[in-house]
């Protein structure tokens, strides 16, 4: 699963420059022929077209017609036996994952901003840097990692009480593990982006409640934390949106035969995955995708519309 | 006791930030080491100790070779995908930005706002209908089912049209075209000379997204000649001895790999991206933090 976070942000974070700067000229553009936009966009929108909206339509299409009967599909989806234990495992992953990386990534960025520059920015650099490890590289950086035979965190799996790699991944902790890899991979983009956040905030403001007698630890839970609460709210979301879509983590931990307590489908996409590849069960495949596809959309549309955190004018 | 106790909070702060620094950096200290050791070295000796550089090349050489140099075609097959992603990125996402920051037509607001909803919407949802809109199309298979995915990036339409629409004044643009320059000169000469911070911007975005993509080349490919380095690596879990014991049992003829081989070829695959990260990313950072810091 990759994360948007370091991709995601920074553009929204010119984006709030950019807003301001069209809002402050809100002339229409003089003299552009009327015919000249189709042509710049014109690649894009062919892209969109293909890429973008064909697929929605087809995979909805798939899921409606069915020769047992229109919406059939998502009965035959709901009532899969895998369909409701996918979305459990999701949703315990989540709880851990979204409630940790939410505690953590402001409790650090918190710290970080408490301390000289550079040397916050050193530890920025440290936690940013397995950013670069998405996909299947950071999931076999954490198999080894959960090996106790050879992991340098050996003393904290023998403490938990896990001998042997197949101990360690053991069904029952996989949530957890998803969380660990999700954090690992991703924290680091929303430090940096919460941290530019609160140099947003104005010098006086903080020096007044310090004057006023405020300590370190109440300037920051009263005076940062709700300058900073919109971008907590963004990253939550955005993190829920994403963390649906679980993938990468489940299918390639499974490549690891000692890890046999994971299923072929784990998680909601690899059971579409599943029932596409396996059965040839299209229909299904399309439906369940579709319901993580509205999901998906649903978050989306709610931050662009009422979130008016991406000013579009 | 005031003092005492703030200086206390202070050193349990940096304690934590420590210990986190320690999560994060400790893996890849670790991945880096891995393959200048032997597999037994790494099981007792020091996780932090460097082996030798005879191991590494041994090692780089094993990987290498394994199963008919399947790395150096896993590798050229991520070159391909991702560089043809990223080309088409750029050249459909820098006009369109401009499009929609400097010209005005009929359904330009509609179309930016289907923009930030796709963009937003997480890439992998579109995936599975992806797969089944390229196999009734015909290109299940060949190169494009990749090429044509990583080329549709909204992401950087949207960086572009904000860049654009803060950085070229549009007075500009109608003083150029009352001068009689057409629309295309006006965007050739005008705009694209301005635009190259955010052609690097975009295709690192857009390069870094392709590379690292999963899912897509996972429903998308079939056999080893079209793997990217992605699933080529997770092919390799296969292979490693430590990870799947009973795929040795014996009389097999395939030839078993080991931590440090798969630590190895973890190394190949994100060197590309890591190199990016490392040497840009003060410029990108700060780049990209420029509106936020600057008030």
């Amino acid at each position: 699963m990759s994360l948007p976070s370091a991709a995601a942000v920074p553009g929204e974070r010119i984006g709030r420059r950019g807003s301001r700067a069209v809002g402050r000229r809100e002339r229409p553009p003089a003299g552009s022929s009327p015919t000249a936009g189709y042509f710049f966009v014109a690649l894009y929108v062919a892209l969109l077209a293909l890429l973008g909206i064909a697929p929605v339509g087809y995979a909805i299409y798939l899921a409606l017609a069915n020769s047992h009967g229109f919406g059939s599909s998502f009965a035959d989806a709901f009532n899969d036996y895998r369909f409701v234990p996918a979305f459990e495992h999701v949703l315990e992953f989540m709880g851990l994952w979204l409630v940790s990386q939410t505690i953590l990534v402001v409790g650090l960025t918190l710290m970080l901003h408490n301390l000289a520059p550079r040397v916050g920015a050193a530890f920025r650099f440290l936690f940013y840097i397995p950013g670069a490890l998405a996909g299947a590289a950071s999931v076999i950086v954490w198999l080894f990692m959960l090996d106790p035979t050879a992991s340098p965190f050996a003393f904290v799996l023998h403490w938990l009480g896990y001998a042997q790699f197949d101990n360690a991944v053991a069904p029952g902790n996989l949530p957890a593990i998803f969380a660990i890899m999700a954090f690992w991979t991703g924290a680091g983009g929303w430090i940096v982006v919460m941290y530019g956040a609160l140099n947003n905030i104005p010098h006086e403001l903080i020096e007044s409640a310090q004057i006023d007698g405020a300590n370190a630890f109440k300037t920051a839970l009263f005076i940062k934390l709700p300058l900073i609460r919109k971008w907590v709210v963004y990253m939550l979301v955005l993190s829920f949106a994403g963390g649906t879509q679980l993938f990468v983590e489940p299918t390639v931990l499974g490549s690891a035969a000692l890890g046999v307590g994971i299923s072929k489908y784990w998680s909601p996409n690899q059971l579409a995955w599943f029932v596409a590849s396996q059965y040839d069960e299209v229909n299904e495949a399309a439906a369940i995708s579709v319901v993580l596809l509205v999901l998906g959309l649903a978050i989306a549309a709610l931050l662009v519309w009422r979130g008016r955190l991406f000013e579009a004018e | 006791m005031a003092i005492p106790r703030r200086y206390a909070l202070r050193l349990v702060g940096l304690a934590l930030l420590l210990l986190f620094a320690a999560f994060f950096f400790v893996p890849m200290v670790w991945l880096f080491l891995a393959p200048t050791k032997t597999d037994g070295q790494l099981l007792t000796g020091s996780p932090f100790a460097f082996g030798s550089f005879g191991t590494l090349a041994h090692t780089f050489h094993r990987v290498v070779t394994y199963s008919g140099d399947s790395l150096l075609i896993w590798l050229k097959n991520s070159a391909i995908y991702s560089f043809g992603g990223t080309a088409l990125a750029i050249a459909a996402a820098i006009p369109a930005g401009y499009g929609l920051a400097l010209t005005h037509f009929i359904g330009r607001k509609m179309l930016l706002s289907i923009t930030l909803v796709v963009m937003i919407m997480p890439a992998t949802a579109l995936v599975l209908p992806l797969f089944l809109e390229i196999n009734k199309l015909g290109l299940y298979g060949t190169i494009w089912s990749l090429i044509l995915p990583f080329g549709f990036f909204p992401f950087g339409v949207y960086l572009t049209y904000i860049y654009f629409s803060s950085t070229i004044p549009k007075d500009l643009l109608a003083a150029a075209r009352i001068d009689g320059a057409g629309e295309w000169g006006v965007f050739r000469h005008i705009a694209l000379p301005l635009a190259r911070p955010i052609v690097s911007l975009v295709g690192f975005f857009a390069f870094v997204a392709s590379w690292n993509n999963f899912f897509l080349p996972f429903v998308m490919t079939y056999d080893n000649s079209q793997y990217p380095l992605q699933i080529g690596l997770q092919q390799l879990i296969g292979s490693t001895a430590s990870f799947n014991p009973t795929n040795f049992t014996a009389g097999t003829s395939i030839v078993v790999l080991h931590r440090p081989d798969l630590a190895m070829a973890v190394v190949v695959a994100i060197a590309p991206v890591l190199i990016v990260f490392l040497f840009s990313q003060r410029a990108l950072v700060s780049g990209m933090l420029a509106g936020a810091t600057k008030e």
